[in-house]
């Protein structure tokens, strides 16, 4: 009886043992097939984009126009206000941090080092990913739920080239400027708190910044707004076309969405960190 | 019936199913132009997913779907795209753009591909939206129609270019016999007046006697008769007579099996 009991218990313990190995297994497949998915629909989005209109299947501008309105022009208060308040907290931080050494009006440093190449990115990422990351997995994932994505298949609209490849491009478009804006909004925010707070005129403060920053900044600010831009817009959409079943299903697209997408960002701001 | 005009659909030897499991067995069937086909089968027959492969959203496992005389599924997505323009197809549940109204709907297929002018492409649409009954609701939102509208409406939209070829499913389920008839006479007119071939997927009855010109049977993946409604009426096929005549299939009774089911063990 014992011994059974023992056995029972190993047998027990490697089916456990099993079936986490099988799903960690599964997790992995699932996750490589996802990145395979989003890549094959970046690549036929940039071979429509570069030669649907040969194939009757163009790309049309007023398509991507409005994917920028929403994606970007929407956007705007939003990042402005976001942007501004990181700009004042740096500055409040900078200031209460530098205080040790007595050395506050080096704040400017601080900032000019860490907006371009950090903060705005991230936080306009961070920002649009919740944004335009979750309404094109809803938008995609209602649309196949409902069968519009086959209804344009079957009327010889390539869904990719009339859904897909425009809110690649309009987020492609939107996310630098979002990001410009945001470098703006942040330093123009933390030069008026520092202007009260340590008398530092804007004249000054403003040719500080720009004695600062590098085009090598600029170039790291705007390079991941455009890899945060592909990984939103590629993962939300990937998401979205896999949905199939009901609406609870296309509840937990959209929150996975948003989820995968921020973690995505983060991963690649990390890369960034790392190799450059 | 003209020559020299392709035929429309050829199907042969389809077989097709889900992960690998076929639903769909050797199927063949033909469909000339002009005429009118009722795709007839019990839930689970596997009209659906027949469909599905005709209209070119699944790749089958074997066999081909020719579209007037080029093949659906041994060319390129693009070709595939282009060849789909010649179709079209009304979904069992209209699957009409839920962003656009009614009329941006009937006139995408016509701004996506044709170069005609905006008046025009509004006149035609208001046209398309006469035919099926629909003036006057081209700025409702799809949402905002009734079950019988939105298949009008998905019918004015499978029809916007003028296509040889239509295709619909289950085109009268769902709705109270006066709108399902009218949608019969609809698809009637189709053929009469625009000479168009129409392939109706439907298990209502009384719908199929009255509008087709060829019945096709499906069972279990297999098209088990191809005939006109005089022959399906006299068809000597019990599974057939099952279906025309409504009675219940008596499946052989397995006692054990049945238990072991409901314990879960199968």
């Amino acid at each position: 009886m014992a011994q059974s009991s023992t056995s029972d218990k190993i047998v027990k313990g490697v089916t456990a043992f099993g079936r986490t190995g099988k799903a960690t297994v599964t997790g992995l497949i699932d996750g490589i097939s996802f990145i395979g998915f989003a890549c094959i629909i970046l690549w036929q989005s940039l071979y429509l984009i570069a030669l649907g209109r040969r194939h009757a299947q163009p790309v049309r501008l007023r398509h991507i126009a409005a994917e920028i309105h929403t994606a970007g022009i929407q956007a705007i208060p939003v990042v402005l206000l976001m942007a501004s308040t990181i700009g004042i907290m740096l500055s409040i931080q900078g200031i209460y941090s530098l205080r040790v050494f007595g050395a506050e009006t080096q704040v400017t440093f601080g900032l000019a080092l860490s907006i371009p190449r950090e903060f705005a990115p991230l936080i306009t990422g961070i920002l649009v990913a919740g944004r335009s990351g979750s309404q094109l997995t809803s938008r995609v994932g209602s649309m196949r739920l409902n069968g519009e994505i086959d209804a344009l298949s079957v009327m010889g609209i390539s869904p990719l080239r009339y859904v897909v490849a425009p809110s690649l491009v309009g987020l492609i478009v939107s996310l630098p400027i979002l990001v410009a804006i945001a470098n703006i909004a942040a330093f123009g925010a933390a030069g008026l708190y520092i202007n009260i707070v340590l008398g530092i005129g804007p004249t000054a403060y403003w040719a500080d910044v720009l004695s600062i920053v590098t085009l090598v900044d600029l170039m790291h600010s705007f390079g991941k707004a455009v890899i945060f831009s592909m990984l939103i817009s590629l993962t939300g959409i990937s998401i979205g076309m896999g949905v199939s079943g009901g609406a609870e299903v296309l509840g937990k697209a959209t929150t996975s969405s948003v989820v995968t997408c921020i973690s995505a960002i983060i991963a690649a701001d990390a890369v960034f960190a790392l190799v450059l | 019936m003209a020559t020299d005009k392709p035929t429309p659909i050829i199907v042969s030897n389809l077989k097709g199913g889900y992960n690998g499991v076929p639903v769909i067995h050797g199927c063949n069937m033909t469909i000339e132009p002009g005429e009118i086909v009722v795709i007839m089968g019990g839930s689970g027959s596997g009209k659906s997913t027949f469909l599905r492969h005709l209209i070119g959203l699944k790749a089958p496992m074997e066999g081909d779907v020719e579209l007037f005389g080029k093949s659906l599924y041994g060319v390129s997505e693009m070709e595939r795209l282009s060849l789909l323009k010649n179709i079209g197809v009304a979904f069992q549940s209209g699957a009409l753009l839920s962003s656009m109204t009614v009329a941006q709907n009937v006139a995408l297929p016509m701004i996506e591909h044709t170069d005609l002018d905006e008046e025009t492409i509004s006149f035609i649409t208001r046209m398309k939206l006469d035919f099926v009954g629909l003036l006057g609701k081209e700025d409702l939102l799809p949402s905002e129609l009734s079950g019988g509208m939105l298949k009008r409406a998905a019918v004015a939209r499978a029809i916007a270019l003028d296509p040889r070829l239509t295709f619909m499913d289950e085109p009268s389920a769902g709705l109270d016999p006066v709108i399902a008839a009218a949608l019969d006479e609809l698809i009637i007119k189709l053929k009469t007046s625009l000479g168009m071939s129409v392939v109706v997927v439907t298990h209502e009855l009384d719908s199929a006697f009255k509008i087709a010109d060829r019945i096709v049977v499906l069972d279990r993946g297999y098209i088990i008769f191809t005939g006109t409604v005089d022959e399906i009426k006299n068809s000597d096929n019990q599974r057939i007579q099952n279906l025309i005549n409504r009675i219940a299939e008596e499946e052989e009774f397995d006692p054990e099996a049945h238990l072991k089911r409901l314990y879960g063990e199968i």
